[in-house]
């Protein structure tokens, strides 16, 4: 029916940027709704690079080799169909972001360079110094800036997602959306809507993540009925640099240009690390994981990092810490390939990696689950899309490292296009009358019951609880105790939240009565986080259970798909079969 | 309160319309806080010096990395991102308030949307044909990649923008940091296509001619972006338009 579709899309980072672009292009006109200013979005964050077989360096890579790795990093856990045909668009991703003018590092003969990330044996990752995810999303959002000067793209920035606006028959309308400065409430009416909302590191408190990624719109779209899938599965980056307000990233690219992982052979070495020789340092991953030495994948390096932390007791002066070393690489080669990351370092930390070696700890970073789609990036609810970190399509059970940007891109440009043909057989709403203006009433009784709320119970310290229970149970090491208690312990959480008290009342720019909105579909997310990795007796990629140590393909080879029941308030389960259809299943030993 | 606290001294505004004022607060000092992590203490307690009841802190951020551009505030009377003003480092009582130069939002929320006004302005874009598979890029020299680089590592703060004498409601002076992503297309292989229309766009009101040469804008850069010599080397070409203009029209 609509011969000049609208569609919204949710989210201005990679992924929402790259599904913008492509439904420009097809004719549809878009509203893009972002948090912050879609310049500001979490991508910016990426450093390493961006994975593509484009076999510049001799060594015989090949389309087929980077949907192997991708499928054998993830441990078999991802559908292998939508993999595979990632790997297969990615080396025109790369070409693409190529012509819109993004700087990658180039070899003498003016080619891409590409450096070794973990988890693959080529040098298969196209980068633009370490700051690869802001100069991509710079790209993109420069396009889509074109576009909204051409009036096809209508920005709403400084907008929060609360729902969509679903008809009768259960099919997505429009959606309801809230101004973050008047504090109005409306409704905005869709043919199609495109989720890309990224990551949920809020979960867990303090993550490498960005404010914003706090998952409220996944879990808001959970709790209106659609699925979310594998949510257990969450990626803790093996390097990071622990902070007060976040976990700053040490990217992997650090490893992958030499960086060496090490700590000090005997507890409480005193000595400057400098000065410690060489025969008194443990360099661990090289002496567990000979053929990828620091470049295992991420999984496996962090359980290294908390087993010589726990276990051998051998952290930097008794605390979790180890050391990741740059300084036997020449000045020279860090600072044009690795610049941006050092600078992270120096600002947040004091010291200057080149002469010293840094201090990094496993930090939560990535979530392979999010909300579940079909092969062509739809929701179980008609109408919705979503694309990038918050679907769970790609990555399995683990992540390697530069297939997020990848990913994201991809997802945007399938979803794009395809939301675009679903509007356009779209059927016009039998009985849409009043939909949206009864969406938008259900969502400001929401407000005013929390505006209203009198009780003695401050948001942010809910939060910080929520995000060490998280991070104390359902990241490295799991035991199906602790994740017991996490749930009670999550529902006690959502009782209190109850009772939460807004210290700000006011209706202008009121950060903090947003910040609640999203703190309670944090709490319900993480419900389906704790109550999936108890329900998955196994060990698979990121997901470790010491009592199940051993991956268990008959039982667990399969999909967790979580779905709210809303009359008992909590996720049930039930469990999709993998499509294995290129690749079969073989042990992941590295 | 712990044994050692740290002073914040924070300007509060309501609402546009609203008058600001001061509220002082003091926080249990932590190991490597810094301004950012300090309003996340307020707002889980948020209690001024006196004992006063007060509500969180609005301002903007988002990375914490310094890569976002969201989070430039006054500290101490200097324009920085506040997610890397390490508070060890920081004279106390730490005065933190909201760029001056811009539409107050509330506290320390400023409306920065300017800057991306200009940045349409000036197409500040590669224009490609479309995101069909049309092959690899033109080829460029590491030199060349190096010269880009930097430029395009500008994360939109509008520090240079808050510091620079020119720009203000009088001049409505375009500033440094569109300038320099002028700079950065017009040497693109693609970009340049555009070049002429872009310094169009930058001369007339507000345009290059209103910088003054402070240096302020590079001397307070927090990614160290050369804009000075993007500015002169914008400013020559759109001379040189100028001329050519004068003769062709």
């Amino acid at each position: 029916m609509a011969t000049n579709p609208k569609i919204i899309v949710i989210g201005g980072g990679l992924a929402g940027l790259s599904a913008v672009i492509k439904i420009a292009e097809h004719g549809g006109n878009v509203d893009l709704f972002s948090i912050v200013p879609v310049k500001r979005s979490h991508s910016v964050c990426a450093q390493g690079g961006i994975n593509a077989a484009k076999n510049l360096k001799g060594e015989g890579d090949t389309i087929w080799q980077h949907f192997d790795d991708t499928v054998y990093g993830g441990d078999f856990l991802a559908n292998q169909t939508p993999v595979k045909e990632m790997c297969e668009m990615a080396p025109a991703i790369i070409d693409l972001l190529d012509r819109m003018g993004v700087p990658f590092n180039r070899t003498p003969e003016g080619l891409l360079d590409f450096r070794r990330f973990g988890g693959t044996l080529y040098h298969r990752t196209a980068f633009a110094g370490a700051t690869t995810g802001q100069q991509l999303l710079y790209a993109l959002d420069e396009q889509v800036r074109r576009y909204e000067s051409e009036g096809r793209v209508t920005k709403y920035e400084h907008w929060e997602f609360l729902s969509a606006v679903l008809d009768g028959n259960r099919v997505c309308r429009g959606i309801c959306a809230m101004n973050l400065r008047t504090m109005e409430t409306r409704t905005f009416p869709c043919d199609a809507l495109i989720v890309a909302t990224g990551g949920i590191g809020a979960v867990f408190g303090k993550s490498t993540n960005s404010v914003v990624c706090t998952g409220s719109a996944q879990s808001a779209l959970y709790q209106q009925g659609a699925f979310y899938a594998n949510g257990e599965f969450i990626q803790v980056h093996p390097t990071s640099i622990p902070g007060e307000d976040k976990l700053r990233l040490m990217s992997e690219s650090a490893r992958g240009e030499g960086g060496r992982v090490w700590v000090p052979k005997t507890l409480n070495d005193k000595r400057d690390p400098n000065s410690i020789p060489d025969s008194d340092r443990w360099y661990f991953l090289e002496e567990w994981y000979p053929k990828y030495g620091n470049l295992v994948p991420r999984d496996v390096a962090t359980r290294a990092i908390h087993k010589v932390v726990y276990e051998h007791h051998l952290g930097i002066d008794g605390q979790p810490m180890v050391y990741l070393d740059l300084t036997h690489i020449p000045r020279e080669i860090l600072d044009r390939k690795l610049e941006g990351i050092l600078e992270i370092y120096e600002k947040f930390v004091g010291d200057d990696p080149r002469e010293t070696p840094m201090k990094i700890f496993p930090g939560m970073h990535y979530t392979m689950g999010g909300l579940w789609v079909d092969f062509k990036q739809a929701t179980n609810i008609p109408g919705i899309f979503a694309c990038g970190e918050c679907d769970y399509s790609i990555h399995g059970a683990n992540r390697l490292g530069a297939n997020s940007l990848v990913s994201c891109i991809f997802g945007g440009f399938t979803a794009g296009p395809e939301a675009v043909k679903y509007a356009k057989g779209l059927q016009s709403p039998s009985a849409s009358n009043g939909i949206h203006e009864s969406e938008r009433k259900r969502q400001e009784e929401i407000n005013g019951r929390l505006l209203r709320s009198e009780g003695t119970e401050n948001p942010f310290r809910i939060w910080r609880e929520l995000g060490e229970l998280m991070t104390r149970n359902c990241t490295v090491i799991r035991y199906n105790k602790n994740l017991q208690e996490t749930d009670a312990k999550l529902v006690d959480l959502l009782h209190r939240f109850q009772r939460v008290n807004l210290s700000d009342k006011t209706m202008w720019a009121n950060t903090s009565f947003i910040f609640a909105r999203q703190l309670y579909n944090m709490l319900q997310l993480a419900r389906v986080i704790a109550q999936g990795a108890q329900l998955r007796d196994e060990s698979r990629g990121a997901h470790y259970k010491p009592d199940f140590p051993d991956r268990d393909d008959a039982n667990f080879m399969k999909t967790t798909k979580a779905y709210f029941a809303p009359d008992a308030d909590e996720p049930r389960f039930e469990y999709e079969a993998i499509d294995a259809q290129y690749i079969t299943p073989r042990p992941r030993k590295y | 309160m712990a044994d050692r606290t740290v002073q914040f001294r924070i300007k509060r505004q309501p609402s546009p319309d609203a008058p600001a004022r001061w509220e002082d607060f003091e926080l249990p000092w932590k190991p490597g806080m810094n301004v950012i992590s300090s309003m996340m203490d307020i707002a889980a307690n948020p209690i001024t010096k006196d004992g006063k009841g007060s509500t969180p802190i609005a301002y903007d951020s988002n990375c914490l990395e310094e890569v976002c551009g969201s989070c430039a505030m006054l500290i101490n009377g200097k324009a920085r991102m506040a997610c890397s003003a390490l508070v060890d480092k920081l004279e106390q009582p730490i005065t933190v308030a909201p760029l001056s130069k811009f539409p107050i939002v509330r506290d320390l929320q400023v409306d920065r949307s300017v800057l991306f006004e200009n940045l349409k302005r000036t197409k500040s874009w590669i224009p490609v044909d479309g995101t069909y598979d049309l092959g690899s890029g033109p080829r460029q020299t590491p030199q060349e990649q190096e010269e880009a680089y930097p430029l395009s590592r500008c994360i939109s703060c509008t520090i240079c923008m808050e510091v620079c004498p020119q720009f203000n409601e009088k001049t409505g002076f375009v500033g440094a940091a569109t300038i320099s992503q002028v700079a950065l297309f017009n040497e693109h292989p693609t970009g340049k296509v555009l070049k002429e229309e872009r310094l169009h766009a930058l001369m007339g009101d507000g345009g290059i001619h209103e910088c003054g040469f402070s240096q302020n804008c590079v001397e307070s850069c927090p990614k160290d972006i050369p804009l000075t010599r993007s500015i002169s080397r914008v400013a020559g070409d759109v001379m040189v338009q100028a001329v050519k203009d004068f003769f062709t029209r």
